[in-house]
């Protein structure tokens, strides 16, 4: 029983190892975007990322709502 | 003679015509009538309930705004031979790469639960339990997949598409006023003035026409199909050829509802079904095959949609036109999807509802970053060269974008805040 909850550890251990390798290469492979950002576009980026805070603000919020029993 | 040889030419042109359509047709077409999804069969059930015949007017300026963003995807995957999620990755960088990549995943996961509940719901009316409907509809999916051709798997979706327009016989059988569809119909108005639930149905309409899984499904079929920029404007006629389609399917819902369950309040497709079974056992019947069928569309697609951006990112081999063994991930990936979505729906009290809800608000994070991401790509000279878009393409564009993240955000929010709306 030992050595099958040791040699499933592994494999988890190995699979965790080869994904985080795998994101991590990916990362690599991307990390200078291939596109030049006119400023149109930065701003419309900009924008975005104010959006998605935004949005999870009111997720959180709705959350906080839900748990406290304020809605 | 002449005369009849002119005939002949022009009739042989016109046959040629259709045969190269016929072997182009397929994104397009596709990712429009698999929008008619179940929860967008829910939408319009629910809407011609409440509201009659009066928002036809409305679904039918939806086909457009629907033509004009997915237009946009097959010119992108036909130049850059990318699908989304990879082009954002390429485009944006990691950040917004594994955000929409993620997001996409959830939504997608989300939205497959809710075709299950439609289609265990339609075949429940049948008397086949979910459990019965949930594996045969995973072994049948998987069977067409496996059938390592794209276009195979193209050709058998696109029957199921036509069953689709089952909703047109059913909307014949229940004899509605031809006279009252196009007077209150085809005029725009607004039934009971403007008010909070109506503009919460008119979004929840925008929002079940224009999903996220949509953009990443029809650009990466458009790869997957291997179109060229030569094929762009058979691959743009697909696409309005789908949009005429999937609002004719949307309107004769309403007309069959707007007819039977006029002034109920409708919550899901299967209920509708129910109550119109009660009434009229035929039109139920092509109702509950219908809902099955749009169930069953939205879920082979979607399915597809998260296993193609996977593919893209990860390096996996990610064709419908690989064998299992050339292309396990891929199909891993679409067989996991279908197994854990399928099994939600047969987990006892399951809160299914909510699940229904929290679809709409997770789409609204994902979707007004899809739609910006895919109008700075169609801009870039670089990756677009002649095919970016034009003046007129932009003020389209941006104008129908700017309209959809605005009222599908209201509509996520009042899906949060019910009352927000009155």
């Amino acid at each position: 029983m030992a050595t099958m909850v040791r040699v499933f550890g592994e494999q988890i251990v190995s699979i965790v190892r080869e994904s985080t390798g795998k994101i991590r290469s990916i990362n690599q492979k991307y990390a200078n975007p291939k596109i030049q950002l006119s400023g149109g576009a930065k701003f419309a980026l900009l924008l975005l990322e104010l959006y998605l805070i935004f949005l999870v603000g009111l997720l959180g919020f709705k959350f906080w709502t839900i748990v406290t029993g304020g809605a | 003679m002449d005369l009849l040889s002119k005939f002949y030419f022009n009739y042989s042109k016109i046959i040629k015509t259709i045969k190269i359509y016929l072997l182009l047709a397929g994104p397009g077409m596709i990712v429009m009538i698999a929008d008619n999804d179940a929860g967008g069969i829910t939408t319009y059930a629910a809407t011609g309930a409440k509201f009659g015949y009066s928002l036809i007017w409305f679904l039918i300026l939806l086909g457009p705004v629907a033509y004009f963003v997915q237009e946009m995807t097959v010119r992108l995957g036909a130049v850059t031979k990318h699908g989304h999620a990879e082009a954002i990755f390429s485009g944006f960088g990691p950040f917004w790469g594994w955000f929409s990549l993620l997001d996409l995943t959830l939504v997608n996961w989300l939205t497959i639960v809710t075709e299950f509940i439609g289609m265990t719901a339609a075949m429940s009316i049948f008397g086949i339990p979910p459990l019965v409907t949930v594996i045969a509809v995973i072994i049948v999916m998987f069977g067409i997949v496996l059938s390592g051709r794209y276009w195979t798997w193209e050709k058998i979706t696109m029957a199921f598409c036509l069953v689709n327009l089952i909703y047109i016989p059913a909307a014949v059988l229940v004899h509605p006023s031809v006279s009252d569809i196009i007077h209150s119909g085809f005029v725009p108005n607004f039934p009971g003035g403007f008010n909070g639930e109506l503009f919460f149905y008119m979004m929840a309409n925008i929002g079940t026409t224009i999903a996220p899984w949509m953009i990443f499904f029809q650009q990466s079929a458009v790869v997957d199909k291997n179109m060229k920029e030569k094929d762009i404007p058979w691959g743009k006629f697909d696409t309005i050829v789908g949009a005429f389609f999937t609002i004719i399917v949307a309107v004769f819902v309403i007309i069959v509802t707007g007819t039977l369950l006029y002034g109920m309040n409708i919550e899901s497709a299967g209920q509708a079904v129910h109550v119109i079974m009660g009434t009229h056992q035929w039109v139920g019947t092509l109702v509950a095959i219908g809902l099955f069928d749009a169930g069953f569309l939205g879920a082979i697609c979607i399915a597809l949609t998260s296993s193609w951006a996977f593919g893209e990112v990860f390096g996996w081999a990610h064709s419908l036109n690989y064998k299992v063994k050339e292309a396990f991930w891929f199909y891993v990936f679409f067989f996991a999807g279908l197994v854990t979505a399928g099994s939600v729906v047969l987990i006892p009290g399951a809160p299914l509802v909510l699940i229904t809800l929290f679809v709409q608000v997770v789409a609204v994070t994902l979707l007004p970053a899809a739609l910006v991401f895919l109008i700075i790509l169609l801009n870039n000279e670089e990756i677009m060269g002649k095919y970016k878009n034009t003046l007129f393409d932009n003020i389209a564009n941006i104008t129908i974008v700017v309209c959809i993240i605005v009222l599908s955000s209201l509509y996520g929010i009042s899906t949060l805040f019910p009352n927000l709306f009155g």
